[in-house]
């Protein structure tokens, strides 16, 4: 039986509910900088697989949700996440026929672009940290897209 | 038959078009950035989103806060008798030391009487504990689980038993957020318990440091000098003790010395704090030109 859009939304949603859980789960001080972006990377691989489905409005809503649970300035990561689905739509075709090593390049490319909307947002409301570690979810995320992309695939294996 | 799938449509034309929709929602993220920002527009939003936001922040609580009740629980014996006795212990010194305070404490308020000002002491505290949710690991920020509901209000200060830890920031219906004194943003004005200088000390986004850029090379100030609180701004208490300085470098050539300081208050995850109620102290006409202990606007460079 082929599950409903509906049944499909919830899914996403709940993925992305996980996602933000984890993203603010306490965590080692040393370990918390390297923290992956799973919510955005769970928005990013649905996107990848039902466009249709996973549109601009989930992953900005998204976005605003962690916005919120992390105390910061409305909007910042929900501009972050609908660049990135913007991006992501527009690539969806080829970024579908990428061999794995370049698929997660290609994440990789997405999360700068993210964390770049997110230093500059910072800069401009007063929060400029400049470390260089702000940087390491761009590779801890992209080091664990093919993790994503297993998880993913046996959640949806028995839909196709 | 051919059965059409409901993926099968053309994913062009369908619904408006990609890039109008990005438009849309990307100038609605920055007029949600600068309303919330520039205009402080938002409390109503702000509430309804953090209710929304409270079960998920509880539910990744509970999990460390039912470990620490079950740890708590079943200590063994030995344990606790250690505890009791180091707590015994402590607050004999305690109590010796209280006894000494009380008659300086009298003394103080009849002095403060005398010059009609005997306001600016804590004379409410609520104890909160600190949730187990990370937030932006750049930003030193905490959660309480108090809020407006037991009437915490925003710019309260927040002190630990050992200083001044910080200030609520946001306040939502069960939670509050905290900005502790050495986050980049926070600034707090100071006196040299020794020599009476008075300054200010900012957060340098490092949890065992602050920074006193102000104080100029010819400045009575030295390492190991207390730094309490002066109550000038009637966001925090007089008196409590903030920070130690830790260095003081001069440079003939320069016009202020380098100053760090380490704040007395543990800064860390997992305590109790207490958040104060105290009748604000009349300005003195000397505190007057005094800057307030507003967060700064800016993080200083």
């Amino acid at each position: 039986v082929r599950p409903t859009n509906f049944a499909r939304r919830i899914l996403y949603w709940l993925s992305v509910a996980v996602g933000l859980v984890l993203a603010i789960v306490p965590l080692p001080e040393w370990l918390s900088p390297v923290r992956p972006d799973l919510a955005l990377l769970a928005v990013v691989y649905w996107i990848l697989t039902s466009p249709r489905i996973a549109g601009l409005g989930y992953a900005w809503l998204a976005g605003l949700f962690l916005d919120v649970l992390q105390g910061m300035t409305l909007g910042q990561h929900a501009l972050g996440f609908v660049l990135v689905a913007f991006l992501t739509h527009r690539a969806q075709l080829r970024m579908r026929m990428f061999p794995m090593l370049h698929q997660a390049g290609a994440v990789m490319l997405l999360l700068a672009a993210y964390h770049f909307v997110i230093f500059w947002t910072d800069g401009l409301t007063g929060h400029g940290y400049t470390g260089w570690n702000r940087w390491l979810p761009v590779l801890s995320g992209a080091l664990l897209w093919p993790l994503i992309v297993a998880a993913g695939d046996t959640l949806t294996r028995r839909s196709r | 038959v051919v059965e059409l799938s409901h993926d099968s449509r053309p994913i062009i034309g369908r619904g408006p078009p990609l890039g109008a929709t990005f438009l849309t929602l990307a100038l609605a993220s920055v007029a949600l950035m600068v309303a919330d920002k520039r205009y402080d527009q938002l409390g109503q939003v702000r509430e309804w989103m953090s209710a929304a936001a409270y079960p998920v922040q509880a539910a990744v609580d509970l999990p460390f806060r039912a470990w620490d009740w079950i740890t708590d629980s079943f200590a063994d014996r030995s344990r606790l008798r250690e505890e009791n006795l180091e707590l015994t212990a402590r607050l004999r010194l305690a109590n010796l030391q209280l006894q000494r305070f009380a008659a300086l404490e009298d003394e103080n308020r009849r002095l403060r009487d005398m010059r009609e000002n005997s306001a600016g002491v804590a004379d409410r505290v609520l104890v909160a504990s600190i949730m187990n949710v990370d937030l932006d690991p750049f930003r030193h920020r905490v959660l309480v689980d108090k809020g407006a509901r037991e009437g915490v209000f925003k710019g309260q200060a927040v002190l630990d038993a050992e200083g001044i830890f910080g200030q609520v920031a946001q306040v939502h219906a069960e939670t509050a957020e905290v900005i502790l004194i050495s986050d980049a943003e926070h600034a707090i004005p100071v006196q040299s318990n020794r020599s009476g200088l008075r300054t200010i000390a900012v957060g340098a986004g490092d949890s065992d440091r602050l920074s006193l850029p102000f104080v100029t090379v010819e400045s009575d100030l030295k390492a190991g000098d207390l730094l309490i609180s002066t109550g000038i701004g009637g966001v925090f208490p007089r008196g409590y003790p903030v920070a130690e300085v830790t260095r003081v470098d001069r440079t003939a050539a320069a016009t202020f010395a380098l100053v760090d300081a380490r704040p007395t208050a543990r800064l860390e995850r997992n305590r109790e704090v207490l958040l104060v109620w105290f009748t604000p102290p009349a300005a003195e006409p000397a505190d007057a030109a005094a800057p307030a202990a507003e967060p700064a606007a800016e993080p200083p460079q």
